[in-house]
């Protein structure tokens, strides 16, 4: 009847899990019922849960984004402490068995419950608005993306008060993730909360690649685009190229471990270094869906903030591509030492260099922005100084990596592992953290505090440099990565430089909590009433903060790049006051609904309960039918009611 | 490694000094710096933006195609000798050394005899791992049903720490072994003792070996089959994981924190 599941799943013989697990039981029964009290389930399903408008649906992948970002965190922290006590003879505080997991979740997490999120969140709130339209192509498909990624990060967190979570890491490596070495149900969380969610993010790389190439407004030529658009453009081609690689590849781990195939096992003909290929097509791909819109929304930031436009728009534009076609080309470089021949290993080495240039441009583009120009030093800017910095070296050490016979002794290393959160952390986190600063005022219609925001920054720079730069030195010395013991005392002081570096950063996250909670306070003295707080460039600046949930009473014509600064300049009233009626998108509960299913099927999947999956199966899908054969979806919005609003801003 | 660091650094430091200096002199307050306008735009420091990057990596791509090439871990080490041939096997979670033609096996612990190349073959009777020793140089992975190659020399006697750098599970931390490189005398009296003391590397005694188990003393067999090493790549491709063990019993659940 349940499958596999029994009582033996829950941990109530270990007191540490158990624990932890019911903190966060409370917490989230506590904010239920908070909100319950307070009445506010009737707003919170019309106006946010059955959404279907681009920016309140980007609100809430921010959200998600930045929830996980704490879950992950307190991972990495305990992995720091972990490390940091665990030398010589002594053992630390977790077993194998726990900080296996942990190391997996916390990879697992930061990629794609939080990296992702926080990117495609910034994609849906600024590439409408940016385009000059009023919502994105499949605006209900668009809730059903972001509610099956919640599904995967409710999965993901499920596993830990019922059962286990991977102990494979994050790239989940057969055979270690095949049956034979891992029979308990941790992998299948793993591979069923990243399929669906995978589902989700490929549903939102189909409806921006068709919003962007389809929905612009009057003007608008590819060469006039913002250039986040232009990113968001390139990472979501790439989602679309990338991500059916990955749910094959999983497709594949999934019938090896639930029909007993051997596409990855050790025996009957299977190929583990098949999958590792695979998984590494669609994960290089990633890192550049990932950063690309960090990209973007530095570009935006070097222009508005050093009151110049960007320098060389059209090498930009170039370097995005360039970037898009070169990142499907380097996987190999993830696995010199699988020992493919010198020819291999030396023609991916050089490819993987080559991204170094397109990459350089752009560094070089944004110096030149900041040349000559009269720079505001508000948050946003500081993270892209902050970047800069950061990222430079982090390409030095990734091309140092891409050199093979570097790179067959520092594979694996704690030097790669300095090296990847050096662009993730430095390039994706301070980029979404720079559009969540930048953009936040255009999505509440108040500034968040500055103060704090510098300090958060500070804190994050800091904190990351301490954190890393010993496990750089710590790679060079031999060690390498996912070691739950040290077994070399000399590598303690240098893990408690790292335990310090990580806690700082604790202090820049705390200070991001202290900056929205003083901002929420005192928004009344921070309002935006001008809808340009920053002296923007682009089109989202020339709609009020928050804008109307149609954005543009009036589709807005497009002359030039930086098509807002234009109009400022020309004298031209962005919005001609000629109200006519607006058909928008009606909410719909099918997002959230096929999500309730998609969890009930996946768990599930997880735990063999095959009558309830097949019905979580087909309720979810009946919902997509009906949501698919609704004809009522749109609503008017009357020229009344958009004079109404229009009037108020 | 000092070749392409120092030749991306050439690059980096300026843009890094440049970043931070433009930042500081052109901030808003300053009413010393020149403002440009929207228009400052120039074909000729575009041109410079792009052929910067471009060179340095074109002189990069040059080091890298030499490095991959020359230190291929699968090209043999010019020595003055014939190599030792050692076949090694990576186990749950140990490290299993074959002397093929000398007829004696290991576990966790590596005598060569110092200058000497040593011609490795390697796989996998578990999962992948990686076998490193850090100060000898290059690692390579070992995978279950495959062989890969790897040539090493060690030129002075001493002891060098070697690891799994490849996560493989539970007792992954304890993957350690230890590399004694002696002088040529003292690489033989070590085979005369092998073999005149401990156990035979035979079937039974493998299929104990290879079941799950960490932290393992360094451990010698006096004679092992010389044809070992493919015989277990011929278990792990036949499964049902004879050689290795069925570990398809279920575990104790065991919870993450965090």
């Amino acid at each position: 009847m349940l499958g596999k599941l029994t009582w033996a799943a829950i941990p109530f013989n270990e007191p540490l899990p158990l624990v932890s697990g019911a903190v966060v039981v409370l917490i989230i029964l506590a904010i239920l019922a908070f909100i319950t009290v307070k009445g506010w389930w009737p707003y919170l399903w019309r106006e946010w849960l059955t959404s279907v408008d681009h920016k309140r649906i980007g609100v809430m992948y921010m959200v998600l984004g930045l929830v996980m970002l704490l879950r992950g965190f307190a991972d990495a922290i305990m992995m720091r402490t972990q490390q940091m006590i665990a030398v010589g003879d002594a053992q630390g505080y977790l077993v194998p068995e726990h900080y296996d997991q942990i190391f997996s979740a916390h990879g697992t997490i930061m990629i794609f419950f939080v990296a992702m999120p926080l990117v495609i969140g910034l994609m849906n709130f600024a590439v409408p608005l940016q385009l000059g339209v009023r919502d994105v192509a499949f605006p209900t498909l668009n809730s059903v993306s972001f509610w099956l990624t919640a599904t995967g990060a409710l999965l993901v967190n499920m596993s830990l008060v019922i059962g286990v979570f991977s102990r494979a890491s994050w790239w989940g490596y057969p055979p270690l993730s095949g049956l034979a070495f891992s029979p308990d149900v941790g992998v299948d969380y793993y591979l069923w909360s990243l399929q669906i969610s995978g589902v989700g993010t490929l549903l939102t790389g189909i409806n921006f690649v068709t919003t962007i190439l389809k929905l612009r407004a009057p003007g608008m030529t590819y060469m006039r685009m913002p250039v986040f658009c232009w990113t968001a453009l390139a990472a979501n081609l790439l989602i679309v190229a990338a991500f059916p690689v990955l749910t094959a590849t999983f497709a594949m781990l999934l019938l090896d471990r639930y029909l007993d195939m051997h596409f990855f096992t050790n025996d009957l003909g299977g190929n583990q270094m098949m999958y590792a290929n695979l998984f590494w097509a669609w994960g290089h791909p990633e890192v550049y869906i990932l950063v690309l819109p960090a990209f973007g929304v530095f570009s935006e930031v070097a222009a508005t903030f050093s009151g110049k436009g960007l320098f060389s728009y059209r090498s930009m534009v170039w370097a995005t591509l360039g970037i898009c076609i070169l990142s499907f080309m380097v996987w190999l470089h993830h696995f010199f030492t699988m020992g493919a021949g010198a020819d291999v290993n030396a023609v991916f080495g050089i490819m993987s260099s080559i991204i170094a240039v397109p990459t350089g441009v752009k560094i070089f583009n944004w110096l030149f922005t900041m040349f000559r120009g009269k720079i505001d030093f508000k948050t946003p800017m500081v993270w892209l100084v902050a970047f800069m910095i950061t990222f430079m070296i982090g390409g030095v050490t990734g091309v140092l990596l891409a050199v093979p016979p570097v790179d067959f002794v520092v594979h694996n290393s704690a030097f790669l592992v300095a090296h990847f959160h050096n662009v993730i952390i430095g390039g994706v986190v301070f980029g979404a953290f720079a559009g969540y600063y930048y953009w936040f005022p255009k999505a509440f219609g108040f500034t968040l505090d500055e103060r704090f925001g510098m300090a958060s920054i500070w804190c994050w720079v800091i904190g990351f440099w301490l954190a890393f730069t010993p496990l750089y030195m710590l790679g060079l010395m031999g060690m390498t990565r996912r070691l739950q013991h040290i077994a070399d005392p000399s590598w303690q002081p240098l893990l408690i430089v790292a335990e310090v570096g990580a806690i700082v950063i604790f202090a820049g996250i705390l200070c991001q909590i202290a900056q929205l909670y003083v901002s929420i306070r005192t928004r009344e003295q921070r309002r935006d009433l001008t809808g340009d707080p920053w002296n923007g460039r682009t089109l989202e600046w020339s709609t009020p903060s928050p804008p109307p949930p149609y954005n543009f009473a009036t589709l807005p014509r497009v002359e030039t790049i930086d098509a807002f600064w234009h109009m400022k300049r020309t004298g031209r009233a962005p919005v001609e006051p000629v109200y006519e009626p607006i058909e928008m998108p009606r909410n719909s509960p099918a997002g959230f609904v096929t999500a309730f299913f998609a969890v009930i099927m996946g768990f599930s999947l997880i735990w063999h309960i095959w009558w309830l999956a097949i019905l979580g199966f087909l309720a979810a899908v009946i919902v997509v039918l009906i949501a698919g054969w609704n004809i009522e979806r749109e609503h008017e919005i009357s020229t009344a009611e958009v004079a109404q609003m229009e009037q108020a801003r | 490694m000092i070749n392409s660091t120092a030749i991306m650094l050439v690059v980096v430091i300026p843009v890094i000094v440049a970043t931070l200096a433009f930042a500081w002199w052109y901030r808003s307050s300053n009413t010393r710096a020149s403002r440009g306008t929207d228009e400052s735009y120039e074909e000729r420091i575009e041109f410079v933006v792009w052929s910067i990057p471009a060179l340095t990596v074109i002189l990069l791509g040059g080091v890298i195609w030499i490095g991959a090439h020359q230190l291929d871990p699968r090209a043999p080490i010019p020595g003055k000798s014939e190599p030792l041939h050692v076949d090694v096997v990576s186990l749950d979670w140990k490290w299993l050394f074959i002397y093929p033609d000398q007829g004696i096996a290991a576990v966790n612990q590596l005598v060569i005899p110092a200058g000497t190349p040593i011609a490795f073959r390697l796989t996998s009777a578990t999962v992948m791992n990686s076998f490193f020793v850090p100060q000898l140089g290059s690692q390579i992975y070992t995978m279950g049903g495959m062989t890969t190659h790897l040539n090493l020399l060690a030129d002075k006697p001493g002891e060098f720490p070697g690891i799994s750098a490849n996560y493989s599970g539970d007792g992954f931390s304890w993957m350690r072994f230890v590399v004694k490189s002696v002088p040529a005398g003292d690489f033989n009296t070590w085979l005369a003792q092998v073999r005149g003391a401990g156990s035979a590397l035979d079937d039974a005694t493998y299929a104990e070996l290879a079941k799950p188990s960490k932290d393992v003393p360094p451990t010698t067999y006096r004679s092992v089959d010389p044809k070992m090493f493919e015989r277990i790549i011929d278990w792990t491709v036949a499964g049902p994981r004879k050689g290795s063990v069925d570990k398809a019993s279920d575990s104790p659940p065991h919870k993450a924190g965090g």
